[in-house]
């Protein structure tokens, strides 16, 4: 997995409530059987003008010259800016894949969706909670200035805007420690090995309906 | 000491290992599997060198992509290649995994929610998990039953186990009966107008109360697979006497000796009466009728007799942003009457509302009579081969034909339209699935999230209407 200690981007300020998944990446992307190539699909329906179809080529497609990341300033960015609930909807992990494939490290918003929430660290990609009152400032800040960039320090747990205020922020030791050291959650719970063992044989005895009922091919 | 929740029961006796900071490694008893979300995990998988832990604790169907019109060709005759290719995927996954799958022409075949119940596979006191978000369905038998993401349908495939951290609790306390016409699904619906897309984040709700009590299974399952519209991942309602009969029998339920002894092990599923809840929300079910969703939001709902809002009305500039957005993409006016809508096309299906009791509902309500002229397309279908077959069986399917209606084979549909079935730009629908998200049913596509009695009534009529008023007729 990507490593994520700290990053500095310009912020996109992505000024919508509610954001679903579906609107992160519609459902006819999600029929590839791959993990890469979501970036161009992101926001599909509301990014370009005509219908997006799966595997297709975007180059060529109109774009919505309304939405952020079709104007200049925004388009290199790398922060996402966003309001509450963000990620709300489906579980599709695709989301995460478009936001990373697209060039995002970050999304700042007052609150996520667990599921959503939850992804984004399997993708080396860091969700920052941060007050709906500083997300309101940094809006403000991010529209008054050209190029506005943030840095996300998940070392130090903040956030720093370009005058050098700096915003804290809460993140969980376990998946700090995992996206610092770019972990592989699986190769972790092998280590338990040995754990899983002496619980399977325990809930066997205990639940034994729930094994062997299903027979595989 | 106070007493556990049912979900406080249900975690700790999967917990293989608590960790000092708060997450802890929790052991999966079912994984459901589908073509969208799992390839990625297969192949993760694969190239890791790994194989599953626990084969017999997968279980997978194909249910997104599936055409819902004729389909003997197989897999082959899947038109969209992309599709074509990803069913054909989880067809060889399996195969070289493995794992048992009804494939597209199995009659067992359906919607995983659908599907995972029917069969027994989805059993009380079980952790149930599925790399979809209406897993939460399944906690209506009392199962800890969530959504996951790929890496995590990978991580479970290779260790068994998931990484997580306990919720917080919720109780939703329903009291007061249902009136006649209105169903769980404005029940549910209801309860997330009251609380809001977010207001479950972070929480895994218990639907208890009186009225939960005498909800049926199907019922329950409807309400727990909304659980997610409220944000909360998980939804589950405490086992009893219907939960047992429903599991009872089903192929993959314990049978013999083995049926007495988890019938007196699901005997401790319910939340002890000294359980203490973070939140409780009391719900007066009686107070409910019929409900229709007019924004792009699930929380967006109102009552059939009531009007698209105005959002002068409204102080909060982020909602007032919100109901404004969602008035254009609607494509309605603040103050319209519900009834006033016109609808283009009704969708009847979904995991939230495809069993067999939905199937009856609506051709309750269709039956002697015509789907309106103005009305493209109106098609039912059903959650999975056994629900078909069942309700063919009843003569549901020519009650639903004669009124003009199509009778579909199963799969997820237009629910959200990576098959065939969609909606074109600008088109109304009256739909029984479980989101109206901007484009969910097509490009373009405005939905309106109801009952199947008020589907099939919105199909008979052209617009909404309050299904009680046909119910008396
Ligand atoms: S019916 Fe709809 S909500 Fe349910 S699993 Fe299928 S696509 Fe998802």
């Amino acid at each position: 997995m990507n490593k994520f200690i700290q990053h500095c981007g310009i912020v996109a300020p992505l000024d919508r409530a509610n954001v679903d998944t579906d609107m992160i990446i519609p459902k006819q992307f999600l029929k590839s059987i791959k993990r890469s190539g979501f970036g161009v699909y992101l926001f599909d329906e509301i990014r370009y003008l005509d219908e997006g179809v799966a595997d297709q080529d975007c180059s060529n497609r109109p774009l919505n010259d309304d939405f952020i990341l079709n104007q200049p300033r925004y388009v290199q960015s790398s922060v996402l800016l966003a309001r509450v609930n963000f990620g709300c909807g489906s579980s599709r992990e695709h989301a995460p894949w478009a936001l990373e494939d697209f060039g995002f490290k970050s999304v700042i918003a007052p609150s996520f969706a667990d599921i959503f929430y939850n992804n984004c660290f399997k993708n080396g990609l860091l969700p920052v909670v941060l007050s709906e009152k500083i997300v309101e400032q940094l809006f403000s800040e991010c529209a008054a200035t050209e190029g506005y960039e943030l840095k996300v320090d998940l070392e130090r747990q903040v956030v720093v805007t370009p005058s050098g205020e700096e915003f804290a922020f809460e993140v969980e030791a376990f998946r700090k420690h995992c996206l610092i050291n770019g972990l592989d959650d699986i190769d972790l719970t092998m280590q338990s090995v040995d754990d899983i063992k002496a619980y399977e044989a325990k809930r066997k005895g205990e639940a034994p309906w729930l094994f062997g009922a299903i027979k595989g091919n | 000491m106070a007493g556990k929740t049912l979900y406080d029961k249900l975690f700790d006796a999967h917990i293989v290992r608590q960790n000092d900071d708060g997450s802890a490694l929790l052991y999966i008893d079912l994984q459901l599997l589908h073509e969208v979300t799992s390839p990625q995990a297969f192949e993760g998988l694969r190239l890791a060198g790994r194989k599953p832990w626990r084969v017999d604790a997968n279980l997978a169907t194909p249910d997104h992509n599936v055409p819902t019109t004729k389909r003997d060709g197989g897999v082959s005759a899947i038109v969209d290649p992309i599709s074509r290719i990803q069913v054909q995927t989880l067809d060889d996954n399996c195969e070289d995994f493995g794992i048992l799958e009804f494939k597209m022409n199995d009659h067992r075949q359906g919607i995983v929610h659908v599907v995972g119940p029917e069969q027994g596979a989805t059993l009380p006191g079980a952790t149930v998990v599925c790399g979809d978000s209406h897993t939460a369905t399944h906690g209506a038998f009392g199962a800890l039953a969530h959504g996951i993401g790929t890496s995590e349908v990978e991580h479970v495939l290779a260790t068994q186990c998931l990484i997580t951290r306990k919720m917080k609790n919720m109780l939703i306390k329903v009291e007061g009966d249902l009136g006649l016409g209105v169903t769980a699904k404005d029940l549910v619906l209801h309860i997330i107008g009251v609380l809001g897309t977010a207001g479950g984040t972070g929480y895994a709700i218990e639907f208890g109360g009186a009225t939960m009590a005498k909800i049926s299974m199907e019922g329950r399952m409807t309400i727990c697979n909304m659980a997610i519209e409220a944000g909360a991942r998980v939804g589950m309602v405490a086992v009893d006497q219907i939960t047992i009969d429903y599991v009872e029998g089903r192929p993959f339920a314990p049978k013999g000796a083995q049926w007495d002894q988890a019938k007196a092990a699901w005997a401790d599923l319910h939340s002890d009466v000294d359980a203490v809840f973070d939140t409780v929300v009391e719900i007066n079910a009686a107070a409910i009728i019929p409900q229709v969703t007019w924004g792009t939001s699930p929380e967006m709902v109102v009552a059939v007799d009531a009007k698209v809002p105005n959002p002068a009305n409204e102080s909060d500039p982020v909602k007032v942003d919100g109901i404004n957005r969602a008035l254009v993409y609607m494509g309605l006016s603040a103050d319209q009457l519900i009834t006033d809508i016109k609808l283009d096309r009704v969708f009847i299906g979904s995991c939230t509302n495809s069993r067999i009791e939905d199937m009856r509902d609506a051709a309750k309500v269709a039956q002697g009579r015509k789907v309106a002229a103005s009305i493209k397309e109106a098609i039912v279908v059903p959650g999975s081969g056994l629900v078909k077959a069942q309700a063919e069986a009843e003569g549901l399917d020519k009650i639903f034909v004669a009124a003009g209606f199509q009778w579909r084979e199963p799969g997820c549909s237009m629910c959200l339209a990576m098959n065939p079935d969609k909606l074109e730009p600008g088109e109304h629908c009256a739909s029984t699935s479980n989101r109206n998200f901007e484009g969910r049913q097509g490009n373009g596509g405005r939905t309106h999230l109801v009952s199947p009695a008020m589907a099939a009534a919105a199909a008979i009529k052209g617009t909404f209407v309050d299904v009680r008023e046909m119910m008396e007729a």
